[in-house]
């Protein structure tokens, strides 16, 4: 039977094309939903009885007048329809002799920012409206903007109307000029652009007759012929660990989706976050089982050795590594009605690793319409913003823009539950900008909140003191700790209550797993403030003798342990006094043995605001000093 | 030379079980709604391919409106018992009670009564948090909006000017306590792709799917087949014997046939490259109201 065989040969070709992801940007009045009809209607997608129900909805509530409205096709939620506008992401689905196509619609209205950025979040390709009589438009630069933010590779930049500008080639190529010319600020790499009239089919799906001066493809064929394999990442193997399967004592599979890279048997791979290796024993693929696999495969792999591996974790190769961090920068879009609350602490999912977050800050706004970068202090919905984020648990992930799958996460409003951001990571933090979470504003809340019921005055009568911390800043060897030691005695031996703190009193513990980095330090002072912060409330008078190298994070502290109780204190010694004192530091680190050593390879800025400036020689005297200074500044003793 | 390209179907199979594990991993208390049509029966394999070499670590449910076609619950038994799975059949008991049925209280109150109230009765009793469904975004219009986690509150509403914003393949699992997901694995898959998966995979589907010699009588317009005693007499004394196939399953008095010589899925998917009606116009709830779909989706059907 031939047809029989025509079916046969059409299914196997039919099961052998590709699946292209496409998203449509624009306002109703560009003509989007007109193109996606047509483009379904002309690829012979439409089913009769569609088409008649439409005929039917034009003449009760089209927008074409006596033409079929195509738009009517797509907006499919009642309220909507009569609105006339689509206000959410619409999928649609259409073959053609060389390929499947799923068209995410999304509107063009400003607010709906999140909805774009949802259909723009699983496309391969994004096509721009662009209305010919009105060019390149603040709409136009948004969606594009949204588009490159998402990492969208391949636009068409689709000129439409062009029956209504007498199908000019000096106005399309005007467009085009102006449109390359915005993009160049963003990165997308395939930019195509395509003079077309959706209402009269002019090439959407057939070549137009009106525009011989057109050599391109028309838009149908573009869509069939772009290439769009090749950006998958096929180098670093990731496979964030879904399920572990143990159907029988011998059997231990874990599954997953191959977020990108390309894995085969007999090899090996390590396990995030352990970092124990394993060899590869067996790959089952939706086939059986298979010798290798590639995304976006879902896979069950099996190993040569028992080692323990649970849901979030991540089988990577141990020679090409993802971060493993719980500090980074990320692009965030705000998607909730609500405004965001920067002090909440966030759920985040990213592959299939769920852990707590917090926004420690938010570096800029991005003004979508202009590009440009504005101070702010919380988003709003379809605001988009640098952030710095800080997880409870390290995540595993690459730069959004080297691999979406493991870039890409979102954030879950903790009380309900909503998805309120989407985000997309840039890369971890540098370890200079690491001090910028002291400014958490959670400390402002914890600062303001928790009340004794003991109030502050009854303290200060008790202890006959106010509860301050005296900062004592200066490089090694510059007799900070001498200052410090004396002090204490004396204080106390006068009737103060004082508690000292030095590196060596938070090392033993409090802070024993952080090291000398910058970043670890910042951490260090950070909790010392916190401690500080806590005696200064119970009224109690606290000595810190850390260099706190440098003018900004001491200005954190500052604002932790608060402006009036904070009081610094700077020993003032030059390099070759420090030196005399410690020789053996200043030699290994001069010698390269010791690394971070202010005044050596690292920065000191002296302190320009200092209450008090020392020569660290005269001891007694600076002794004395301090007390006379506690004394008039009613610190100690308290009348 | 290995090949790192993956056709439209396996794609589309690997977003499901993704999807799926999901799902299986990030809830206390899944089940698999099966409606016994061909698109449970896809739903229900990519199941047993999410957790191969394993057992599938959810129970299937079949709401029984009790107006189901004999063969589909003969098949449905047969399928569970081979398959291993595990089978839960429920249906409204207050609803066989008072008698309702489609001919005596219209497809309105049947399809509330028997599918959408026994639906939610059923999940409350078990306590399910998430419920996996087999409907695509390419069946009606406002189905196109629907998320893959569509979250419904605990009275099992959804509300279509409220849904969560859902990006890349990160699935928001979280629920407060009594709210509950429906899933859609294959959200993404058209008609053809299904009749493509149950012949690429040899996947059983009731044979109600097939043209054969039926009796049936014409109803408004609508192919309704004479399944059982309980249609009323003097309609049932009008039935002929037809050609035809199905091209939905449902209810039977709800459900019209299509005139068919198709006996195998190649001809049936001939049949439908150049059909001109869509799969859904043989269901007599769709024609309610307009809207209708979106009406009964905001109730809890799925």
């Amino acid at each position: 039977m031939t047809t029989q065989t025509d079916i046969q040969t059409f299914l196997d070709q039919d099961q052998k094309k590709d699946l292209l992801r496409l998203l449509t940007a624009g306002s109703v009045d560009d003509g989007k939903s007109t193109l996606i009809g047509r483009l379904l209607f002309d690829s012979k997608k439409l089913y009769e009885d569609q088409l008649s129900a439409l005929e039917r909805d034009s003449k009760k509530m089209g927008h074409a007048g006596e033409n079929i409205d195509y738009a009517l096709l797509l907006d499919g939620l009642k309220a909507e329809r009569e609105q006339g506008i689509t206000i959410d992401v619409a999928y649609r689905y259409f073959s053609t002799n060389k390929r499947k196509f799923i068209i995410a619609d999304t509107p063009g209205h400003e607010q709906y920012t999140r909805n774009m950025v949802t259909g723009a979040s699983t496309a391969n390709l994004a096509i721009i409206l662009i209305d010919a009589r009105k060019g390149v438009i603040t709409q136009t630069r948004r969606h594009t903007f949204l588009v490159s933010l998402l990492g969208i590779q391949h636009i068409v930049l689709a000129v439409n109307k062009m029956d209504l500008v007498d199908y000019s080639e000096t106005i399309f190529n005007q467009i085009c000029d102006d449109y390359k010319n915005f993009v160049t600020r963003l990165s997308i790499p395939d930019i195509y652009c395509i003079p077309l009239s959706a209402l009269n089919g002019d090439n959407v799906v057939d070549d137009s007759k009106f525009m011989p001066w057109y050599h391109g493809q028309n838009l149908l064929q573009y869509l069939e012929e772009v290439h769009v394999g090749s950006d998958r990442n096929f180098e670093d193997f990731r496979l964030p660990i879904q399920n572990v399967l143990r159907p029988t004592l011998d059997f231990r599979g874990f599954s997953g989706k191959v977020a990108s890279g390309i894995v085969r048997k007999g090899e090996t791979v390590m396990v995030m976050p352990s970092r124990k290796t394993s060899v590869i024993t067996s790959i089952y693929g939706s086939d059986g089982e298979t010798d290798y696999a590639f995304p976006p495969q879902a896979v069950t792999l099996t190993l040569a050795d028992e080692i323990d591996i649970s849901r979030g974790d991540m089988l990577v190769h141990p020679e090409n590594l993802p971060r493993n961090e719980r500090q980074f920068e990320a692009m965030l879009v705000w998607m909730d009605e609500t405004k965001m609350d920067p002090y909440a602490q966030f759920f985040i999912k990213q592959t299939t690793n769920t852990t707590r977050a917090r926004i420690d800050h938010l570096r800029y706004r991005v003004d979508v319409n202009t590009l440009d970068h504005s101070a702010c202090e919380a988003l709003s919905l379809n605001e988009i913003a640098r952030v710095a984020i800080t997880t409870n648990k390290p995540l595993f992930f690459d730069p959004y823009h080297r691999n979406h799958s493991t870039g890409a996460f979102i954030l879950i409003d903790p009380i309900t539950h909503n998805t309120c951001a989407a985000g997309m990571i840039i890369d971890k933090l540098n370890a200079s900008d690491l001090q910028s979470r002291i400014t958490d504003p959670e400390i402002k809340r914890l600062i303001d909140g928790g009340k004794s019921l003991i109030n502050l005055s009854e303290m200060e009568k008790r202890y006959h003191q106010k509860g301050v911390t005296l900062w004592i800043t200066g490089l090694h060897g510059s007799g900070k700790n001498m200052l410090a030691y004396h002090l204490e005695r004396q204080l106390f031996d006068s009737g103060a209550t004082v508690v000292l703190l030095d590196g060596s009193t938070i090392r033993s513990g409090l802070t024993r797993e952080l090291d000398d980095s910058p970043a670890d330090r910042a951490e260090q002072m950070r909790r010392v403030a916190h401690i500080s912060r806590i005696l200064n409330d119970q009224g109690i008078i606290v000595i810190c003798s850390f260099i706190a190298s440098e003018e900004h994070l001491r200005q954190q502290l500052k604002e932790i342990i608060g402006n009036e109780r904070f009081h610094l204190i700077f020993m003032d010694a030059d390099l070759d006094y420090c030196r005399a004192n410690k020789p053996e530091l200043y030699e290994k680190a001069e010698q390269g043995l010791l690394q971070y050593l202010p005044g050596v390879d690292e920065v000191y800025e002296k302190p320009e605001n200092a209450q008090l400036c020392f020569k660290p020689m005269a001891m007694t005297e600076n002794i004395a000093l301090t007390m006379n200074y506690l004394q008039q500044h009613k610190i100690f003793p308290l009348d | 030379m290995n090949t790192l390209t993956i056709n439209n179907l396996r794609e589309l199979e690997a977003e499901a079980i993704h999807i799926i594990r999901e799902v299986a991993s990030s809830f206390e208390k899944p089940v698999m709604l099966y409606s016994i049509g061909k698109d449970s029966s896809v739903m229900v394999r990519l199941a047993e391919k999410a957790f191969y070499p394993g057992k599938v670590p959810f129970p299937l449910m079949h709401i029984d409106s009790q107006w189901k076609f004999k063969e589909m619950v003969t098949f449905r038994d047969h399928y569970a018992k081979a398959n291993g799975w595990d089978l839960i059949v429920e249906y409204n008991r207050e609803g066989v009670k008072s008698g309702i049925g489609p001919f005596t209280h219209g497809s309105k109150v049947h399809t509330d009564v028997m599918k959408t109230q026994a639906l939610l009765q059923a999940l409350d009793q078990h306590r399910f948090d998430a419920a996996f469904g087999g409907a695509r975004r390419d069946e009606e219009k406002s189905r196109a909006k629907e998320r893959i986690f569509s979250f419904r509150d605990r009275f099992h509403q959804w509300d279509p000017k409220n849904q969560r914003p859902e990006l890349w393949d990160i699935f928001n699992a979280r629920v407060h306590k009594g709210e509950s997901i429906r899933v859609f694995p294959i959200s993404n898959w058209t008609e053809l792709d299904i009749w493509q998966y149950i012949r690429l995979e040899k996947i059983p589907i009731v044979p109600l799917y097939f043209a054969k010699e039926r009796p049936i009588v014409e109803i408004d317009g609508n192919l309704i087949m004479v399944d059982d005693e309980r249609m009323p007499p003097e309609m049932a004394k009008k039935a002929q014997m037809r050609m035809v196939r199905f091209r939905t399953l449902g209810c039977y008095p709800l459900t019209g046939a299509i005139d068919s010589n198709a006996t195998t899925i190649e001809e049936i998917v001939e049949e439908m490259m150049t059909v001109t009606k869509s799969e859904r116009t043989t269901r007599v709830i769709d024609f309610d109201q307009d809207g209708s779909m979106e009406q009964k989706k905001r109730e809890g059907y799925f």
